[in-house]
Formats: C-alpha cells, sequence, structure tokens
C-alpha cells in the first residue's frame, strides 16, 4: 500500500469546470512513490482532464495538487507551503510542490513530472536524436551559458551536449530505435513512435511519468514489449507511473494500484483484484441501469478490443 | 451635439462599407481559414468597374436617369467582380488547398499585388473623379450654430447596405446553398461525404464575398467620387479589423464590426487627429485579436491538448 | 496536327474538340473579365472630366492569347512542348503587338518572330508526342532526398563567398569603373540586404514557426535608429550599428510579448498592423522623422574613420589609388557582404544549440514543447528579438548606404517581399532563402533592362511599371509550382552516423 505509506502525488479535491460543464467533480486520490498507479474508466470520464490538470495544460478550478518530487509530503508542510503564495518550498523531508500554481513548462522542468499525449506529439520532422536531444533542452541550455557561450563557441557546451547524445543512445537501445536515430520521427511505425515517445519523455528523468493511453493502438505483441517497457521504467530506473489505459491486460498486470473515474467522480481506488471485483466498478462499465450507458460500455468495450 | 449627430451618419455611411467588404472576408476565413489577402483589391477592382461602366452608359449609351444608371451599374459591377474573384479562386487558392499553410497566404498577397499593379498598368496611376451624384442633401436639424444633414448618397448607401444584407442573410440562413456553406464550415471531408460539392460551395462563398465587395466599391465611389489603384490595401485591412471586431465567421459580427469601425474612425478623426485615424484602426485591430480574438459575435476556441 | 480520320469519336479528335471546347471557355471568361477593366479606359481631360476611351483591341489581343494558352495546355502533355508553345504564343504576340499597337513596321522584325513563333507553336505538338512517349518509356524512379557531405558542403560554401568576394573587383575589372556600379550597387548590394533580411526573417518563420507579416518594422527601426544617432548626436556608424541591432531587438520583444498568444493568420495581421503603425507613425510624427520628406543628408560609411572623400585625408588619398566612388560602393558591399555572413554563421550555429533546437520543436508542436520543459515564450521572444536584430543591422546598413531614409521605403511592400523570399526559399534553409533572393531581387531589377522595349513601343511605355504585375503574378505561380519552396526538405542539426534530409511532408510548418 505505497499509495498510502509513501505517496509522491496527493491529488485533491480536484474539480474542473468547462464552461457549463464538470469534467472532474471533487477528485482525491494519492499516487504512491515507484508504484504504477492506473487511470481507468470510461471514455469521457475525465481521465485526460485528470492529467491535463497535473502536467499544467490547464489550471485547475478548484483544488490542490501537490507533488513531492523526492521525499514524504508532510501534511503539515503542504498545508504550511498552501498558506503562502509559493509554488515550490524546500522541506525538511524534500522538495515539495504544488503543481496547481506552476505553469506546465516548470511542472516538466523543475518538478520533474513528464507526460505523453492520446494522440503522439513527437517532433514529426525532427530525426528520432533530435527528439531526444531536444528533450534535454534545460540542462543543455545551460551548459551553453544560456545561448551566449554557445554562440562564440566556449564553455562546457560541447561535452555536455556528448552526454546528451549518450543518454539518447542509451534510451534508443532501451526501444530498440538505435538504428533508426537518424531518421524522421514522423517516419518511424505507429508502435515506435509510441516508444519513442516514452523514451523521449524518459531522457527529462523524470520522479513521475504521466502516460495517456500508452497501448493505444498497438497489437498484441507491441503491448507485451509495453509491458516490459514499463515494468523497466518502474524497477531499474526509479520512476513512478500514471497511467491512463482502457487495455484492462495492461491494467491488471501491471499496475500496482488503480483509480476508476467515472462521470468525473472517483467511484473506486485499490488494488487491480480489489478493483476487478468492485460492484461499482463493474456497473460503470457494464452500466445495467439505463440504455444509453449499455450502449457506451458496448463502444467502450469494442475500443478495448483493438 | 450637432456636430457630435453629422459624424454620426458619416460614421455610419462609411462603416455600411467596410461591414460589406467584411462579410466576403468572413465568409472565407469561416469555410476555408483562409485570410483572403486579395479581398481588398478586389473591391478596389469592383470600383474601377464601376466606374467604368458609368461612364460608358451615361456617356456612350446616354442613360439620364441616374438611379436607373446606378442600378444598372451595381448590377454588373456584382456581376464582372464575382467573374474576377471566381477566376483568382480557381487559379491562385484551388490548387493550394489542402497543401503548406502559408502557401495561400502568399498566393493571396501575391495576388493582390497582382491586381494592384494590373490596375495601375491598365488604368493609369492617376486619381479618377467622377462627378457628383445623388449630393442633394436633406437638413436634419436648422437653426443651430451646425445644420446635421443627410446627403441622398449616404441614405442610398445605408438603404442598399440594409437591402444587399437582408437577402444575402437569407440565402445563408434559409437556403440549401447556406447550409451547404456551413456544413463546409465545419467539416468539409464530412460535407463532401454526404455528396455537397466542397469546390463550388467554396467559390460561391467566393463569388458572394466579391458581389458584396462589388456592392461595397460602387457606393464607395459614390461617396468618395474618386478611386485610385491603391485603395484597396487599407479598406481591405480596415475591413478585415472589422471582421475580427465583429468576430470572423459570423456575418452579423462582420457588419456590426464594420459600422464600429466606421464610427471609431470618423470619431477619431473629427474628435482626435486625423493624421492619426488609420492607427486608430491598426490599434484596434491589435488589441481585440489579443483580447478578445472570438470578437463580438464569435464563438470561442479552446485549446486541444 | 494528329488528328484521326477513321472514325467521328477517335481519342484524337475527342482531344481536340475538348481543347477547342476549353479554349472557348477560356476565351469567354477573360472575355468578362476584361471587359470593363481593360477594353474601357478612362482619363481626365483638361477639365478634369473622365473621358471613356475604348480599347476593343487589347481586349481581343487578351482573349486570343489566353484561348491559345488553353488550347495548348489541353493538348499537349509533356512539359517541354508546353514550354515551347507557350514561347511560340508570346513570341508571336510580341511580333504581332510591335506591329499593330506600336505601329513598328519593321517586317524583319514583325514577319521574323510571328513566323518564328508560329514555327515553335506547330513544333510543340511532335515534340509533345515524342516526349510522353519518352516519358512513358523511362519512368525514373524516385531517388532518396541526399544531402551533400560536410565537406563538400564547406567546400561549396568556401568557394561561394571566395565568388562573392572577388565580385566587386571583378565587376571592376570587367566593366571599369563607371560601369561596374549597377552590377555591384544595383545587383551586389540590393540582392546582399534581401539575402540577409531574409535570413533574418527566416530565424522567426522559418525555424520558430511564427509568421511575421510586420519584419519591416525593425528594418525601419534600424533604419531611423542609425539616422538620428548619427544626425542628432554625432555617433559613428560603428557605434549607431550595433546600438540598433539592440533597439530592433528591443522592438522585437515588445512586439512579440502581445503576440505570444496569438497563433496563425492572426499572428500575421497582428504583425502586419505593427508594421503598419510603425509606418505610420514615421509619416506623421514629424517632429521626431521630418515626416514624408524624411531624414537627409546622413552621414556616409568611413573606412572605419577614413571618408571616402576626393583629396587630402580621403580614402583614395591614404591608399595612393586615384579618387573614385566607386571606392565607396565596394566597400559597402563587403559591409553588407560581411553583415549578411554574421547573421548566416549565427543562424547555423544556432541551430545546433539548444535555443534553435527548441525554435525548430516550437514550430513542429509547441504543447509538446512545453511537456519537455522549455519555456515556450522565451523561446518565442528569443526569435523575435534576434530576427529583430539583424533586420536592425540590415536597416542602418540600408540608412548608411542611401544617405536619406522616408516612410516609404518601409510599406508592407517590404514585408511581403521579405516573407515572400523566405518561403520561396524553403522555410529553415538558408541556401534556398539566398536563392530566393537572388532569384526575386536580381529578376526584377533585370526586368529594369527591358529599357530598349522603348524603342519599340515608344517612349510612354515604361517596363518599370510592369515590374511589380509580374512579381505578384510570380508570386502566385512559384507556390502553385513548389508550396514549399526551392528547398524544402530539412536538415537534421545532429546525428549520429548518416545526415539524412527529412521530407518536407514532414516538416512542421509552425502555428505560432
Amino acid at each position: 500500500m505505497r499509495w498510502q505509506s509513501d505517496p509522491l502525488l496527493h491529488v485533491e479535491h480536484l474539480t474542473m469546470r468547462f464552461g457549463g460543464i464538470l469534467a472532474v467533480n471533487d477528485l482525491s486520490f494519492t499516487a504512491g512513490r515507484g508504484d504504477i498507479t492506473a487511470l481507468i474508466g470510461p471514455n469521457g470520464a475525465g481521465k485526460t482532464t485528470v492529467f491535463n490538470c497535473i502536467t499544467g495544460f490547464y489550471k485547475p478550478t478548484q483544488g490542490r495538487i501537490a507533488f513531492a518530487r523526492d521525499g514524504r509530503a508532510d501534511e503539515t508542510d503542504v498545508a504550511a507551503l498552501t498558506q503562502t503564495a509559493r509554488r515550490h518550498a524546500r522541506m525538511a523531508s524534500g522538495d515539495i510542490y504544488l503543481l496547481e500554481r506552476m505553469p506546465d513548462f516548470e511542472i516538466s522542468g523543475k518538478a520533474k513530472v513528464a507526460r505523453t499525449f492520446q494522440n503522439i506529439r513527437l517532433f514529426q520532422g525532427m530525426t528520432v536524436l533530435e527528439n531526444l536531444i531536444v528533450a534535454q533542452h534545460n540542462p543543455l541550455m545551460q551548459a551553453s551559458g544560456w545561448t551566449v557561450l554557445g554562440l562564440l563557441g566556449v564553455g562546457p557546451y560541447r561535452a555536455r551536449e556528448r552526454d546528451a547524445i549518450e543518454k539518447a543512445k542509451f534510451w534508443l537501445n532501451k526501444i530498440n530505435l538505435l538504428e533508426r536515430a537518424d531518421d524522421a520521427a514522423g517516419d518511424l511505425p505507429y508502435g515506435d513512435q509510441r516508444r519513442l515517445e516514452i523514451a523521449r519523455a524518459m531522457c527529462m528523468d523524470p520522479v513521475l511519468l504521466c502516460l495517456d493511453e500508452p497501448a493505444a493502438g498497438l497489437n498484441p505483441r507491441e503491448t507485451g514489449d509495453l509491458n516490459t517497457l514499463l515494468c523497466m521504467l518502474r524497477d531499474e530506473q526509479n520512476t513512478s507511473l500514471l497511467l491512463i489505459e482502457h487495455d484492462m491486460n495492461v491494467v491488471m498486470q501491471i499496475s500496482d494500484h488503480v483509480v476508476v473515474l467515472d462521470y468525473g467522480t472517483k467511484i473506486a481506488d485499490g488494488a487491480p483484484a480489489a478493483i476487478r471485483s468492485d460492484p461499482r466498478v463493474i456497473a460503470a462499465y457494464l452500466g445495467v441501469a439505463d440504455e444509453d450507458e449499455a450502449q457506451a460500455v458496448a463502444g467502450e468495450r469494442a475500443g478495448e478490443r483493438t | 451635439m450637432e456636430f457630435f449627430f453629422q459624424q454620426l451618419i458619416n460614421g455610419v455611411t462609411l462603416g455600411s462599407i467596410y461591414g460589406l467588404i467584411a462579410i466576403g472576408y468572413t465568409m472565407v476565413f469561416g469555410i476555408i481559414g483562409m485570410v483572403n489577402f486579395a479581398h481588398g483589391d478586389i473591391f478596389m477592382v469592383s470600383a474601377f468597374i464601376a466606374l467604368l461602366l458609368f461612364l460608358a452608359l451615361t456617356t456612350v449609351i446616354g442613360i439620364t436617369w441616374l438611379v436607373l444608371a446606378f442600378i444598372i451599374v451595381l448590377l454588373l459591377a456584382m456581376f464582372f467582380t464575382s467573374l474576377w474573384s471566381w477566376v483568382i479562386e480557381r487559379l491562385a487558392y484551388r490548387p493550394l488547398r489542402g497543401s503548406f499553410r502559408l502557401a495561400p497566404l502568399i498566393s493571396a498577397i501575391g495576388m493582390s499585388i497582382f491586381l494592384a499593379n494590373f490596375v495601375q498598368v491598365v488604368q493609369g496611376p492617376r486619381n479618377k473623379p467622377i462627378p457628383p451624384m445623388f449630393n442633394e442633401t436633406i437638413a436634419l436639424t436648422s437653426g443651430g450654430l451646425f445644420d446635421v444633414t443627410v446627403a441622398w448618397k449616404q441614405i442610398v448607401i445605408m438603404v442598399v447596405t440594409v437591402v444587399l444584407l437582408t437577402i444575402f442573410w437569407y440565402i445563408v440562413q434559409k437556403t440549401p446553398l447556406g447550409r451547404a456553406q456551413r456544413a463546409c464550415e465545419q467539416d468539409r471531408k464530412m460535407a463532401a461525404l454526404l455528396g455537397i460539392d466542397v469546390d463550388l460551395t467554396i467559390s460561391i462563398t467566393f463569388i458572394m464575398g466579391a458581389a458584396l465587395a462589388a456592392v461595397a466599391g460602387t457606393l464607395y465611389l459614390i461617396q468618395f467620387g474618386n478611386v485610385n489603384f491603391a485603395d484597396g490595401f487599407i479598406p481591405g485591412v480596415k475591413a478585415f479589423t472589422a471582421a475580427v471586431l465583429g468576430g470572423i465567421g459570423s456575418i452579423p459580427g462582420a457588419v456590426i464590426g464594420g459600422l464600429l469601425i466606421g464610427l471609431i474612425e470618423v470619431l477619431w478623426a473629427a474628435y482626435v487627429s486625423s493624421d492619426y485615424k488609420n492607427v486608430a484602426a491598426f490599434t484596434i485591430l491589435i488589441v481585440v485579436l489579443i483580447f478578445m480574438p472570438q470578437g463580438l459575435l464569435g464563438k470561442p476556441e479552446i485549446e486541444k491538448v | 496536327m494528329p488528328a484521326g480520320h477513321d472514325t467521328a469519336t477517335s481519342p484524337a479528335t475527342q482531344r481536340l474538340n475538348n481543347a477547342l471546347r476549353e479554349a472557348g471557355l477560356a476565351a469567354l471568361i477573360s472575355a468578362g473579365l476584361s471587359f470593363p477593366i481593360l477594353a474601357l479606359g478612362a482619363e481626365p481631360d483638361i477639365n478634369n472630366q473622365l473621358a471613356l476611351q475604348t480599347r476593343w483591341s487589347w481586349m481581343f489581343a487578351a482573349i486570343i492569347i489566353i484561348a491559345c494558352a488553353r488550347f495548348f495546355a489541353v493538348m499537349l502533355d509533356g512539359w517541354r512542348a508546353r514550354t515551347l508553345a507557350m514561347a511560340g504564343l508570346l513570341c508571336a504576340a510580341f511580333g504581332f503587338g510591335t506591329w499593330y499597337f506600336a505601329g513598328i513596321a519593321e517586317p524583319k522584325i514583325v514577319g521574323g518572330t510571328i513566323v518564328a513563333g508560329l514555327i515553335a507553336m506547330l513544333a510543340a505538338f511532335p515534340i509533345d508526342t515524342s516526349e510522353s512517349r519518352a516519358s512513358i518509356a523511362a519512368k525514373a524512379p524516385a531517388r532518396p532526398a541526399t544531402i551533400l557531405s560536410s565537406t563538400a558542403t564547406s567546400l561549396i560554401a568556401t568557394a561561394g563567398i571566395g565568388a562573392l568576394i572577388a565580385f566587386p573587383l571583378a565587376m571592376l575589372w570587367w566593366f571599369g569603373s563607371a560601369g561596374s556600379l549597377k552590377w555591384i550597387n544595383n545587383y551586389g548590394i540590393q540582392i546582399l540586404i534581401f539575402v540577409m533580411l531574409g535570413w533574418g526573417l527566416n530565424i522567426v518563420v522559418g525555424l520558430a514557426g511564427l509568421l511575421d507579416l510586420g519584419y519591416v518594422a525593425f528594418y525601419a527601426v534600424g533604419a531611423y535608429a542609425y539616422a538620428l544617432l548619427a544626425t542628432q548626436f554625432d555617433l559613428s556608424f560603428w557605434i549607431c550599428l550595433p546600438l540598433a541591432g539592440i533597439m530592433a531587438a528591443f522592438w522585437g520583444i515588445l512586439l512579440g510579448f502581445p503576440v505570444l498568444r496569438l497563433r496563425g493568420d492572426y499572428l500575421a495581421l497582428v504583425t502586419l498592423a505593427f508594421g503598419e503603425i510603425i509606418h505610420l507613425v514615421l509619416t506623421n510624427w514629424s517632429d521626431l522623422t521630418n515626416g514624408e520628406a524624411g531624414i537627409l543628408s546622413i552621414p556616409r560609411v568611413t573606412f572605419f574613420g577614413v571618408p571616402f572623400t576626393a583629396g587630402e585625408g580621403g580614402f583614395a588619398h591614404l591608399f595612393g589609388l586615384e579618387f573614385s566612388p566607386i571606392h565607396r560602393t565596394i566597400f559597402l558591399f563587403y559591409l553588407i557582404l560581411a553583415l549578411a555572413l554574421i547573421t548566416n554563421f549565427a543562424t547555423l550555429r544556432l541551430r545546433r544549440l539548444p535555443i534553435g533546437r527548441a525554435w525548430e520543436a516550437l514550430r513542429e508542436d509547441e504543447i509538446a514543447c512545453r511537456s519537455l520543459g522549455i519555456n515556450t515564450t522565451n523561446t518565442k521572444l528569443t526569435a523575435f528579438a534576434l530576427g529583430a536584430m539583424f533586420g536592425g543591422f540590415a536597416g542602418s546598413f540600408f540608412a548608411v548606404r542611401q544617405g536619406f531614409i522616408n516612410p516609404n521605403s518601409f510599406t508592407f511592400m517590404e514585408s511581403a517581399w521579405i516573407l515572400a523570399i523566405v518561403v520561396l526559399g524553403g522555410m529553415g534553409s538558408q541556401i534556398g532563402v539566398a536563392l530566393a533572393a537572388i532569384v526575386m531581387v536580381g529578376g526584377t531589377e533585370a526586368l529594369r533592362e527591358l529599357d530598349f522595349l522603348k524603342q519599340l513601343f515608344g517612349q510612354d511605355f515604361n517596363p518599370v511599371q510592369y515590374r511589380m504585375l509580374i512579381f505578384g503574378l510570380a508570386m502566385v505561380v512559384m507556390m502553385i509550382w513548389r508550396p514549399r519552396g526551392f528547398v524544402s526538405t530539412r536538415t537534421p542539426s545532429i546525428f549520429l552516423k548518416e545526415r539524412k534530409a527529412v521530407a518536407a511532408d514532414l516538416v512542421g510548418e509552425g502555428y505560432g
């Protein structure tokens, strides 16, 4: 139960409203350090909205998202930080970030929360290698003396760039794309693009990696590879994962903790085995109450099979 | 106070013309998401066509009844200008549909340069004055320091604008053609799958925009009494400002935007500085685009992650 | 003419019928286009009353040319045959025009061109048949795009720079000191100014994918900064140059801030409006800028303090040369060459730095950039500022070259030119932009050489006014021909084993 004993992400009373639509309603959950946490739910349940709030692309209407990058987020520390106008504090127990106060690029750059996208967002016209180098923008920017030294050709930039290439090669090796390093990312097959997007996010050395439907559109063999890759990220790289996934094989096999959303509200939260037998989850997915819902579920099922 | 009312009337007159041009921008942007940069020059070409037709009708054919001449000129100018616009769409824009996003914009800028210089070459660089028309005025107030007057030509401009807007509004809202246009606006691919001739619909949109620009061109000629080959750019940009201010894609928005721009321009020139009246128009464009990009009547756009 | 006789509907007959129908339609449409605007003219008479003129012959000439062109386009498949037929058509039309419109009854010219044109048009048909046969026989497989190795690239670059350095001296040797002025000034310096402006704008549009239609504003800021600093405070060009660049960069940031929220066409229009506002302010703020009249007698360039004047202490005297105004022109050429090369090397280096990669990533996908910790605000502002700075350098060079400036040099047309150069060159490609500048600026300069047509069409005929007409049309044609410009592929900034070009259809165009 690491999400209770050692959580790194606290989502508390998160609410997101778009005009009259309540996309996420008073959602609270935690994600454990070193866990693979799955966020599941029928289409339109608000999962991607939660991701967008965590990674700063949306400003939540209400709620707090506390992130303990490298320590325990002590209740009193977080409360103390919330009282101030600051986004970040270095507490005795480690760095704490209030993600809902931070712009998106700082969440990824400083708090080290990386993400991938449902509809892959690679830099299609740049090569595979360039994609991975761009992901190391901030350290390289520093090494180039914020461009000034780099432009003059002095400073440690050359060496740091070589290190960046080494790191890129390491990840290309992990996802079996080293041979295609000099090809345009847009030329890769779909499954490779999905893996490359994960590798690109990993080049930022994230503490928490949010994956939005990483298995969508993959064939069974590729899904198996993905499972292995994700477990490797957790076990060897000590990266905590938060993933949205429709493929129950992936969810049940690899996740340590499952949070179920329906209509923007949390309906279940627990270990995979417990979720599998939770009557509310079954109702939400098989939706017996009314016809509309049953149809939505049928559509959902069709989505899962692909 | 009288001075203010006089400016109000002048502003509405000018604004009607901007509104008519703005509809062409807003319809084309709505349907293919492109700023038709040459639209201002289409307007200028239409003013020249109207000028030449007017001269031909009055001097060669010898029509002396001004109202009849005006109506004939208006209809013919709409026809010939639409033909220009149709050919331009067909040759310069259609081959670039679905291509690189900047390509149609550059092509439109090229067309704009071509049209202005074509008219300069074939019609000469000088201003073309026409004899004043509908120039008699009606005094609305009298006895004060300053009589508020409205010229017949201003009445003509407002009446023609209202009549034509009603007709076009009816076409867009109530006919199958208008429905096809709105369908293409939403989703061109889906519209094509449902049996709508998308190319034809887009062509008709250009034609409608040009016809209204021709009306604006004719009215501009009556109002200002002369036209020059370089007269397309600034009214074009102002009309685009009007379209943006009203909410791009919205026809009533374009009209309201046009009226507002006309009023602001006239009042600015009257009370602040006539040197900087164009600066005012451009500043409005910037401010509106930055702080209110959906305009007065447009739909807001949500960033999709 | 290959026309079938055996059956009424053989393919050749069908095609001919089709072509005739299309030509008829084209004639009808061109009649509608040309009727009022070409066929009728109006010139004010002595009483300032417009008098109508009719020019039916113009209209018929236009109709016939367009109908013939359409006919050939339908009848002919191969581009060689089409080109030949069009050239023949223009040649014949030219011959006819000299006789009919200009009233030149020189039988050799008139008859010769008409006959040559007719022959070319007729010859196009057999050529087309053989060409289409040949093209079916040898359908070459599409070659993957290759990139020159870095040694070859640097060799070519060195040779090119060498040629540029030798250019003014070669011109001087070839045409003499008076004759070379046109080549060094009108072609050399003029093209290099636009190469530099194109490279500057390329940072904003080509790399960062931010559409800027008001780039001329920074050019103007640079020019006025130098002009005002030099005339009011007596500062030398070498001090003003960096100051002008900094000022332009400052304006770039100032413009950049509000427009950061905008994307696509809206961004283009706000930048356009900004450019126009600068133009209007320069025109109307007479106290500072002297309005339409502009700033006169701006100090001319000196050879690092040595003036290019005749007599004691001048450049010629110092170096023991005979005084000639060409010395200053040659110095200006080297100056703009150096500035342009600095722009180029800086851009090439920036592309290999994180900021350059961030620009290109921004062009590809802004949201992905934000998810990778890239501060898109700063990245965009840097692009605006650096692009503006190079524009400012070019502007102060323009001022020191001209010696006087007024707002009319900084109109929207200039922005359109520079943008057209960047898009036509191929966004992001340095060499493409340089090529486009040579073609466009050099091409329109070359149109000035058409003065000999005056002898044919009379003194009223002014070829220069056709310059912009042809320029506008060329922009349309080139966009249709190559929507992604001359160099449409992208060269990666880094590679492991092999530098492979990225195909044009994968490269993003930016939406910011």
